[in-house]
C-alpha cells in the first residue's frame, strides 16, 4: 500500500463529498494511520461546489492542504475539468462517467470510469453515488483493510439513522463490483 | 482513555471548552471559525448552558465581559476582521482583571484579507490586543488534538492570574479534521471569585468591577501590579516543544499550523545531514525565550517561519538578543509554506553558515 | 421623633461629582429608592455607561460595573445570562445609548433581555462639555453645532421609546421626567415597575428620564427647567409607550 496517500474528491454540495472523504479518514485511523481531512469553506463553497482532502500516512501529517493529489474522485464536470490537470503524476482519477465525459490528454495516470449515479438509482440507492464512487476508488487503490471501511460507515452515521448503515455498505458493495 | 474520533479543530475545540465548565458562549457569525459556534449552539441548550448570537463582535466582547464579571467561566470565538473589532472589550477585560477565553481562528488580512489560514495577527495578540498597557495569554496550538488540550489550560491559567486569555489558531487548525481524544471532565474547576458582580447578599460589601483611574498615580498602580503578575507569568508559564534540538545547528522557530510544515522539513534536511531542530512555542505570550536562551549557545542561526510578513521573529530577535543571526521565512494572506519551499531555504542557510 | 425622610440605604453616603442643579441626583435616588422598597440590594448588580454617570459605581451599595462607551446593555446581557436570579439595571446617558451604543440597545430590547434600563435623556454630551447628543434638538446651540443643529447636516434628534416600542421583546418603554414634584413622583412610579418587572421576568424595559443639565445648556438651574418644559417635552412626549402587561383600560 502506497504511502502516504492523498486523496481529493470533489463534486457537488449535496453530493454527499464531505462524508465520503470522512469515511475514508476514518477507515484510515482504524487502519492505524496518521490522518487528515481538509474541506473547501467559505465563498468556494458558494457556489455549489464542495470538495475536501484527505490524507492517510504512517508518519505525522505536515499539512493536510495537497495541491496536487495523487488520487482525484470526481463528481461532477465541473471539478474533472478542474482538478484532473493536478493530479499528480502516475496518479489515478475515478470519475463518474454517468454524469462526466471523462476525455483527457493526460497518459501519465491511470482513468477509471464508472456508472456511479445510474448504478445506485437502478439499486434503490437514489442520493449514494458518493458511497459507489468510494466503493470503486476502494477496488482500484485499497486505501484500507475492507473490514476498517466497514467499521468506518458505522462510525460517520449519525447517531438515529443507522437505517443508513446498510444502504451505504450496499453502495460500496456495488462500486467494488463495477 | 477515551476513544480517538475524528473531528473538526473548530468543533474539538468547542468541545473542550465545555469539558473545562464553560457554559457561556457569546459570537457572532465569521469564517473559518463558525464551527465554534454552531458546536456550542447546539450543547449548550442542552446542558443548560447559554448560547447567544450577539449583534457584533463588539456586543459579543462585552457580554463575555459581564458574564466574566459575575464570576461564571465565559468564552468568544471569532477571525482575524471579528478580533479587531473585540479589542476594545479586550483591553477593557485586561484592565478589569477578568479571565475569559477568546478564540482567534486566524486568516489572512489586513482589511477583510481572505478566508485561508494566516499568522498575520501575531502582533495583534501579544503586543496590542487593544489600548493600553497591557497582555494577555496567548495559546498556539498545532494539531487538533492541541485545539483541544490548551483550552482548559487557558481557561485555568486566566483564572489563576486574572486575565483573558486567547487561542490562536487558523483556519487550517479550525478546519481540519484529525483524530482526537476529547479531554473528560473538568480538572480545573474555577477557583473562588469573590471579586465578581453577582449580588453582594446584604453579607459583604459591594464589589466594583472598574477600570477608570482618573488620578494618574493610582492608575499607574494598577498598571505596575498587573506587570508585577505578567512577570510571573513569563518566569513560570512559557510552554514549547523541543524537535530534534539537541545537536541542533540551524534552529527553525514556528508555531500553530506552520511549525508542522516546518517539522516535515526539518526531517527532509536531516536526511541531508543538515542538523536542522525546531523550537515550537506553545505559549506565545509568555514567548518562551528560555527555550531560545537555552540553546543560543550551540546554534549557529535562527530560522523564523511564519505565515506573515514576519512578526513573532521580533520576539526571537528579542530572546537572542544579537547574539546569533536570525533568519526569516514566510508566507502570508493565506498561503501555506511548503515543506520544499521550507527545505530550501533551510540549505540556502546551511550553505552561508558551513 | 419619627425619620420622615432620610437617604436611601442603596445610595452611597458619598459626595457625587455632578454639577449643581443636575437632575441625576434625583434619578439616582429614585432607583435607589425602587431598589430599597423591593428589597432587592443584595441581588442587584449595576452596570454604569461613559458618560457623566461614569463613577455611578461609587454612589450605589449593590455591586457595580463600570462599561465601555455604549456597551452597557451588552454587559448586562452578560451579567444576567450568567446569574439569571439576578437583577441588572443599567444607567446610561444619550450618547452612550443612542449614539455608540444604539446597536447595544436596539439588540437588547428586540431581545428581551430582563433587564431594566434608566436612559438619562439631557439633549447634550455632560461630562465632554456639551457636544450635540443624538438627541440634541433641532436648533440646538452645542459646541459640535454651534450654529445650532441643522438637521439637513447633522440629522434630526432621536426618539428612543417610540423606536423601542416597536420591538416584540420589549415589555415597558416611558417617557417620564424630573422638572417638578409631580414628575419626580411619577418617575419614580415607572422606575419601580421596570424593577417589578424585570423580577416577574416580563423582559425589557426602559425608562427614558428626560434631565437637564444647566453646565452645559448655559442656564440656571430654573431656566433649564423651564427649557426642558418648552423644548423637550414637545419633541420628546411623556408617557407610556408599550406596556406589554397594562390591563385594558389602564394605559
Amino acid at each position: 500500500m502506497k504511502d502516504p496517500m492523498h486523496i481529493l474528491i470533489a463534486g457537488y454540495g449535496g453530493q454527499g463529498i464531505l462524508f465520503s472523504g470522512k469515511v475514508i479518514a476514518y477507515a484510515g485511523l482504524i487502519d492505524g494511520k496518521e490522518v487528515s481531512w481538509l474541506p473547501s469553506y467559505g465563498p468556494e463553497m458558494r457556489g455549489g461546489s464542495a470538495n475536501c482532502t484527505i490524507c492517510l500516512s504512517k508518519d505525522p501529517i505536515a499539512s493536510p492542504y495537497i495541491e496536487f493529489p495523487e488520487f482525484f474522485v470526481a463528481m461532477n464536470q465541473l471539478a474533472f475539468n478542474k482538478f484532473a490537470s493536478t493530479v499528480e503524476e502516475g496518479g489515478m482519477v475515478v470519475y463518474d462517467s454517468a454524469i462526466i465525459n471523462g476525455a483527457t490528454e493526460r497518459k501519465d495516470m491511470q482513468i477509471f470510469g464508472i456508472d456511479a449515479v445510474t448504478l445506485a438509482e437502478d439499486s434503490g440507492l437514489k442520493g449514494l453515488a458518493n458511497m459507489v464512487m468510494t466503493g470503486k476508488l476502494f477496488k482500484e487503490l485499497s486505501f484500507c483493510a475492507f473490514d476498517s471501511l466497514e467499521k468506518a460507515v458505522v462510525k460517520c452515521v449519525p447517531e438515529g439513522r443507522t437505517q443508513l448503515i446498510e444502504l451505504n455498505l450496499k453502495a460500496i458493495q456495488l462500486g467494488i463490483e463495477n | 482513555m477515551a476513544e480517538k474520533i475524528i473531528m473538526k479543530g473548530n468543533e474539538a475545540l468547542a468541545e473542550a471548552a465545555i469539558s473545562a465548565g464553560c457554559r457561556h458562549f457569546f459570537g457572532y457569525p465569521i469564517t473559518p471559525q463558525t464551527e465554534v459556534a454552531a458546536h456550542m449552539a447546539k450543547r449548550l441548550p442542552q446542558i443548560g448552558g447559554t448560547f447567544l448570537q450577539a449583534e457584533s463582535e463588539i456586543a459579543a466582547i462585552n457580554m463575555v465581559l459581564g458574564a466574566a464579571a459575575a464570576g461564571v467561566r465565559a468564552m468568544t470565538s471569532s477571525s482575524s476582521p471579528g478580533v479587531s473589532l473585540k479589542s476594545e472589550g479586550i483591553s477593557y477585560l485586561a484592565g478589569c482583571d477578568l479571565p475569559c477565553l477568546i478564540v482567534n481562528v486566524q486568516r489572512g488580512g489586513p482589511g477583510l484579507g481572505g478566508i485561508q489560514p494566516a499568522q498575520s495577527d501575531y502582533f495583534h495578540a501579544t503586543r496590542s490586543t487593544g489600548h493600553g498597557d497591557f497582555h494577555i495569554l496567548v495559546f498556539a496550538p498545532a494539531t487538533v488534538q492541541e485545539m483541544a488540550d490548551l483550552v482548559a489550560g487557558a481557561f485555568s491559567l486566566a483564572d489563576k492570574y486574572r486575565m483573558p486569555a486567547m487561542v490562536l489558531a487558523d483556519g487550517m487548525l479550525g478546519q481540519m479534521m484529525e483524530p482526537v481524544v476529547l479531554p473528560e471532565g473538568d480538572s480545573n474547576p474555577p477557583p473562588p471569585k469573590p471579586w465578581a458582580v453577582n449580588g453582594h447578599k446584604n453579607i459583604r460589601s459591594h464589589n466594583i468591577i472598574n477600570s477608570l483611574y482618573l488620578e494618574p498615580n493610582d492608575l499607574e498602580r494598577t498598571v505596575v501590579e498587573r506587570y508585577a503578575r505578567y512577570e510571573e507569568v513569563k518566569r513560570t508559564e512559557q510552554q514549547a516543544e523541543e524537535y530534534l534540538c539537541s545537536d541542533a545547528e540551524i534552529f527553525l522557530v514556528s508555531y500553530g499550523a506552520t511549525s508542522r510544515i516546518v517539522k516535515s522539513a526539518v526531517v527532509k534536511a536531516r536526511a541531508e545531514g543538515i542538523k536542522a531542530g525546531l523550537i515550537r512555542p506553545i505559549t506565545l505570550f509568555p514567548f518562551p525565550d528560555a527555550y531560545i536562551d537555552k540553546y543560543v549557545g550551540q546554534a549557529k542561526v535562527f530560522l523564523s517561519v511564519e505565515m506573515s510578513m514576519g512578526q513573532m521573529i521580533d520576539d526571537i530577535r528579542l530572546a537572542v538578543n544579537g547574539r546569533k543571526p536570525v533568519a526569516f521565512f514566510g508566507r502570508t494572506g493565506g498561503v501555506l509554506p511548503t515543506p520544499d519551499e521550507v527545505l530550501g531555504k533551510i540549505r540556502e542557510i546551511a550553505g552561508g553558515v558551513k | 421623633m419619627a425619620t420622615i425622610f432620610t437617604r436611601p440605604k442603596s445610595i452611597a453616603d458619598v459626595p457625587f461629582s455632578y454639577c449643581p442643579g443636575c437632575t441625576h441626583g434625583i434619578i439616582h435616588r429614585l432607583v435607589a429608592e425602587s431598589i430599597d422598597e423591593l428589597g432587592i440590594e443584595g441581588n442587584t448588580v449595576g452596570v454604569c455607561p461613559v458618560g457623566c454617570a461614569v463613577m455611578a459605581y461609587d454612589y450605589f451599595n449593590c455591586d457595580m460595573i463600570q462599561s465601555p462607551h455604549g456597551r452597557a446593555q451588552a454587559l448586562a446581557t452578560g451579567i444576567k445570562r450568567a446569574i439569571p436570579e439576578s437583577v441588572v439595571f443599567t444607567y446610561q446617558g444619550d450618547g452612550d445609548l443612542a449614539a455608540i451604543g444604539t446597536a447595544e440597545t436596539v439588540h437588547a430590547a428586540t431581545r428581551g433581555e430582563n433587564i431594566t434600563v434608566i436612559f438619562v435623556n439631557n439633549a447634550i454630551y455632560g461630562m465632554t462639555g456639551g457636544q450635540m447628543a443624538p438627541t440634541s434638538l433641532s436648533g440646538q446651540v452645542t459646541q459640535t453645532t454651534p450654529y445650532g443643529r441643522d438637521t439637513a447636516i447633522a440629522g434630526h434628534p432621536v426618539r428612543v421609546c417610540e423606536m423601542l416600542a416597536t420591538l416584540e421583546g420589549v415589555a415597558l418603554a416611558q417617557r417620564v421626567t424630573v422638572e417638578s414634584l409631580r414628575t419626580v413622583t411619577a418617575a419614580k412610579q415607572a422606575i419601580k415597575k421596570a424593577f417589578t418587572y424585570q423580577l416577574e421576568g416580563k423582559g425589557y424595559s426602559i425608562i427614558e428620564v428626560l434631565s437637564i443639565c444647566p453646565t452645559n445648556w448655559g442656564l440656571s438651574t430654573e431656566k433649564s427647567l423651564q427649557w426642558l418644559r418648552d423644548n423637550m417635552i414637545p419633541y420628546y412626549p411623556l408617557g407610556v409607550f408599550k406596556d406589554k402587561y397594562a390591563k385594558e383600560g389602564a394605559k
